[in-house]
């Protein structure tokens, strides 16, 4: 290493690596990976959210995991929150759906009203 | 790039890998492949979490779901509840005392973390330690490019003056002052780094090599740069392997990066760190024997002045600093003096990390702000004495400190606080003492340990010590004599003044404090020859209580001396004459018959 640049690189491109162990108050995406939810696909889907967030180095977005929400129906479910915004809920969501949810709501701020379970209803 | 959803955090300091965390580590990395979650879930061997008592310790994120006492047959329920199927298992995670049983806290939540400030502990239990691009990840060596490249060493002394950062050896001399003083020598210079941690139960620098060893490395060149030296060493305990592997492992990975060496970011400054390691003798945590015993001579101290600042390391001017004052230097020149000083008190800034033992239910590391109190730490964040004892005192600053007693448990915490309440900061022990303790017991203890570890090279503390031992021994036996206090006294204050290192010259302390703040005891032993919490042999009998007394026979059956008679369902009694007093049949008898007096 010869500069301060090498050791910036380095750095950026730890971070996402090690991004989840540090304090941030940003997006977090939850996967309902239940039962119902791994039956319905859900791993795949949340696979997509993790490769979608690393391409575009998101860093202040994680993507976690929770149990069954009760409407297994819908699964996979997925939810995102925001600080300081309502959560919005996604159901049936497929791996094909994720990098426009990425696109539109997470880095844009504009839910995927067609996708919410609003819509479903 | 692999990005990872989840990340499995298993403690790989000293107190975990010694209940077996490494064959928890293991065990998931099994179980991760044989469920094809390897390229999901990282799995990482992390420094020491603080929360020993707790261990082997696992942390999985992002839910920051805190699993303790994990054993290796709970990896697998973990691996498919947690991991597979993202439920928490609820039976596994730390619970405080007044936690509902099936509340989820998150981590930062639990009382022990909750009053805690970590910041020399701030990657102790989040990176890799054994990865340095974990380190650089989290600001690593940033502290140094900004030295070599913005800074004069003028600016980085004057900046480490202002913080107010003062040794966390114990003595709390200002490290900026320090360097200043080896600023003015001339020609080739030493940075030293003290990780020969001696007091009885203190392990705070071990978890800081075993978990950041990088901070005390980027530390030790940004002191090269400031007083103007091109090599260092680290004189750390051969006791401690684990952290002199990951030290080892650290020095190659900034050597590689050419973090250290020669020319480092190209600005033409040279610095590279060595490790000796120490046998364990206490006094090498001195600073002249450290230096001694570094060039392979007997670890003695030698008369100070003149100071290593003018004549140390090879007759060098050098600087000395231990392990944890190294480990605020990069943050100090990050954040600036003025954040440091936003913690603390006016006196005694930034924070200090304390090894909590003894008699309280969170035993483990603990970093506070200065000034928090006694109370916080045993109380909020130690979580008071076990099965509901009443505390009696706690010990700070090992063989040198003192005892303070529970009037003084709101004393808040500074360097200035603890030596005018007659003990000192020290290296951080923090040894809590219940009503089962002797305080002349525990006098005697670790005068016995400063006895065993003089180097023997001055009279006061070679001969003086032992005398006061002598002393000490016979009160516990029962042959105390009117006038032993003052003589303890005496030979304290002589031996104060006289002895040639600092650990002669505090060796008396837990004596004399013990005498300030609980003469009463040591009046009972020597002219009631009673000792109050039935802790000294010679002084104590067991009894049976005729009345409790069901004559089950089960304790006459324990007693190794077959002291105890009596009839079948009759009440038994103990012969004085033949009683070990070994404490035996008061553990075995299930009325509560038995009784110490």
């Amino acid at each position: 290493m010869k500069s301060i640049a090498d050791l910036e690189k380095i750095r950026q491109a730890t971070l996402s690596k090690v991004n989840l162990r540090r304090e941030s108050e940003g997006t977090r995406i939850v996967v309902g990976m239940a039962t119902c939810g791994i039956a319905a696909g859900a791993r795949p889907v949340m696979n997509a959210f993790v490769d979608e967030i690393g391409k575009r180095n998101l860093l202040n977005v994680i993507v976690a995991q929770t149990g069954c929400i009760g409407m297994c129906r819908y699964e996979p479910i997925v939810e995102i929150t925001t600080p300081g915004k309502e959560k919005v809920t996604y159901v049936n969501v497929k791996p094909e759906m994720v990098p426009r949810i990425v696109a539109d709501h997470v880095v844009n701020g504009q839910p995927v009203v067609e996708y919410t379970i609003g819509h479903a209803e | 790039m692999d990005l990872f959803r989840s990340t499995i955090l298993v403690c790989g300091g000293t107190g975990c890998t010694s209940s077996g965390s490494m064959k928890l580590y293991s065990r998931f990395e099994e179980l991760l492949a044989a469920n094809g979650l390897e390229k999901e879930v990282k799995l990482v061997r992390t420094g020491c979490f603080g929360l020993c008592a707790a261990g082997p310790v696992v942390i999985v994120y992002p839910e920051g779901a805190f699993y303790s006492h994990v054993k290796l047959e709970d990896i697998d329920e973990i691996v498919s509840e947690h991991l597979v199927k993202g439920r928490v298992v609820t039976r596994l995670l730390f619970k405080d005392a007044d936690q509902a049983a099936n509340e989820i806290k998150p981590l930062d939540d639990i009382n022990f973390y909750q009053k805690q400030k970590r910041v020399v502990l701030r990657n102790c239990g989040v990176i890799d330690p054994e990865n340095i691009d974990e380190y650089i990840a989290f600001d690593g060596y940033k502290a140094l490019a900004k030295v070599l490249t913005e800074m004069t060493p003028q600016q980085v002394q004057e900046e480490i003056l202002a913080s107010g950062l003062r040794g966390r050896g114990g003595a709390g001399f200002p490290t900026g002052l320090k360097w200043k003083f080896a600023m003015g020598s001339k020609g080739k210079k030493y940075v030293c780094c003290n990780a020969d941690e001696g007091d009885p139960g203190a392990f705070m620098d071990r978890s800081v090599l075993e978990g950041d060893p990088h901070a005390v490395l980027e530390a030790m060149a940004i002191a090269g740069y400031c007083i103007g030296s091109d090599e260092g060493y680290i004189y750390v305990r051969a006791e401690y392997p684990i952290a002199v592997k990951r030290l080892e492992i650290a020095i190659e990975q900034a050597h590689e990066y050419g973090l250290l060496g020669e020319n480092i970011f190209g600005t033409g400054f040279n610095f590279d760190i060595h490790i000796r390691l120490g046998a364990g003798a206490f006094v090498c945590g001195e600073e002249t024997a450290l230096m001694n015993s570094i060039e392979g001579k007997r670890g003695e101290p030698r008369p100070r002045p003149p100071f290593p600042a003018v004549k140390g390391l090879f007759e060098k001017p050098s600087i000395l600093n231990n392990v944890e004052t190294y480990a605020n230097i990069a943050q100090i020149i990050l954040k600036g003096a003025d954040w440091f000083k936003s913690m603390g008190t006016e006196k005694s800034t930034g924070t200090k990390i304390f090894a909590l033992g003894g008699k309280i239910n969170n035993s483990g590391l603990v970093e506070i702000p200065m000034g928090t109190t006694l109370r916080e730490i045993i109380y909020d964040i130690g979580g008071g004495c076990p099965n509901g004892k009443a505390f009696k005192a706690v010990q700070t600053g090992g063989p040198s400190g003192g005892c303070l007693p529970a009037s003084m448990l709101d004393t808040p915490i500074d360097y200035d606080n603890l030596i005018a309440a007659g003990s000192m900061m020290g290296s951080g022990g923090m040894i809590v003492m219940d009503e089962d303790n002797c305080m002349v017991d525990i006098a005697r203890f670790f005068l016995d340990f400063t006895v065993d570890e003089s180097c023997g090279k001055c009279t006061p503390c070679r001969v003086g010590t032992r005398r006061m031992l002598d002393i000490l021994n016979r009160i516990c036996e029962g042959k105390g004599e009117d006038g032993d206090i003052e003589r303890l006294e005496d030979l304290a204050s002589s031996i104060k003044a006289s002895a040639l290192c600092g650990l002669g010259q505090t060796a008396p302390n837990p004596v004399l404090s013990t005498i300030k703040q609980f003469r009463s005891e040591y009046e009972a032993h020597i002219y009631e020859k009673r000792c109050p919490a039935g802790v000294c042999k010679n002084l104590m009998k067991y009894v049976i209580d005729p009345e409790k007394c069901k004559g089950c026979t089960a304790c006459a059956r324990k007693c190794p001396a077959g002291a105890i008679s009596g009839e079948v369902k009759k009440p038994h009694s103990i012969d004085t004459t033949k009683c070990i007093k070994c404490g035996v049949c008061m553990d075995t008898c299930k009325f509560g018959a038995i009784s110490k007096k």
